[in-house]
């Protein structure tokens, strides 16, 4: 049925139990979540705030995240980035580019029978750290790596 | 619009890839921006992850993750972007 998990997500910003009831029973299409897309933290400037924006605080503890990442990319339009933890009850993984203009790349969700276990592909237009957070329990530990970029990805 | 899922099971768990074609267009890009920000994974119709993107995912975006499950199950993979377009595919477990 309905994770704790995601009725503290849902909590801010709507009806956690009739909205998780509905997703739940497929009722709802994306479209309808989109108020869930939270547009604070993807619009942040700056990794502090980014950060914050996220996990509250821009002081986060390293702890056991693994980030995957090469250390030089040729490409900065496709650059591939892995994330795992085997830390218990992983409920959030966010993924920060600390030198592009607008540093959160994705925010993640995890409901019930998610690993924490994410890749994908990011775009960076310079050389930077990424930081990989995960929340677990109440609290979120990160993974800093630094990649350096040969062509910047983010002009289209 | 397409999304292509492979979805193989082994011990439990689920490898799910999914490639989703959408240009994720930037802010300087002519007509942008324009991108993917939602994607919702979900097994035999439960939600298990969520995924809120920012337009700094690459073009045609990839994703890769694991959730526990069965071969047999469906595993369905949907997307919103910022102008309302959506897309959404369904695979069983192999």
């Amino acid at each position: 049925m309905i994770s704790t998990k995601r009725r503290v997500f849902l909590k801010g910003t709507l009806a956690a139990g009739t909205v998780g009831v509905a997703v739940g029973a497929g009722l709802l299409a994306p479209s309808k979540l989109l108020a869930s897309w939270p547009s604070e933290a993807f619009e942040a400037e700056g990794l502090e705030a980014a950060m914050e924006a996220v996990t509250g605080s821009s002081d986060i503890e390293d702890g056991d995240v693994t980030l995957s990442a090469p250390e030089i990319a040729e490409n900065g339009a496709v650059v591939p980035v892995s994330i795992e933890s085997s830390l218990d009850d992983v409920t959030e993984i966010a993924l920060f580019t600390e030198n592009n203009a607008l540093p959160l790349n994705a925010h993640y969700v995890l409901g019930d029978g998610a690993h924490a276990n994410i890749s994908g592909r990011i775009r960076m237009g310079e050389s930077s750290n990424v930081i990989a957070a995960v929340k677990s329990g109440d609290t979120w530990y990160k993974a800093v790596q630094e990649v350096k970029v040969t062509v910047g990805g983010c002009g289209g | 619009m397409s999304i292509r899922v492979r979805a193989q099971e082994s011990n439990g768990v689920v490898n799910i890839r999914a490639l989703m074609s959408h240009d994720m267009l930037v802010p300087d890009d002519d007509g942008g921006p324009h991108f993917i920000e939602t994607v919702e994974i979900a097994r035999n119709g439960d939600t298990v992850l969520t995924a809120h993107w920012n337009y700094t995912v690459s073009r045609n975006p990839f994703v890769q993750t694991e959730i526990d499950g069965s071969a047999g199950d469906t595993v369905s993979v949907s997307w919103t972007d910022t102008e309302g377009e959506s897309d959404s595919t369904e695979v069983e477990v192999g």
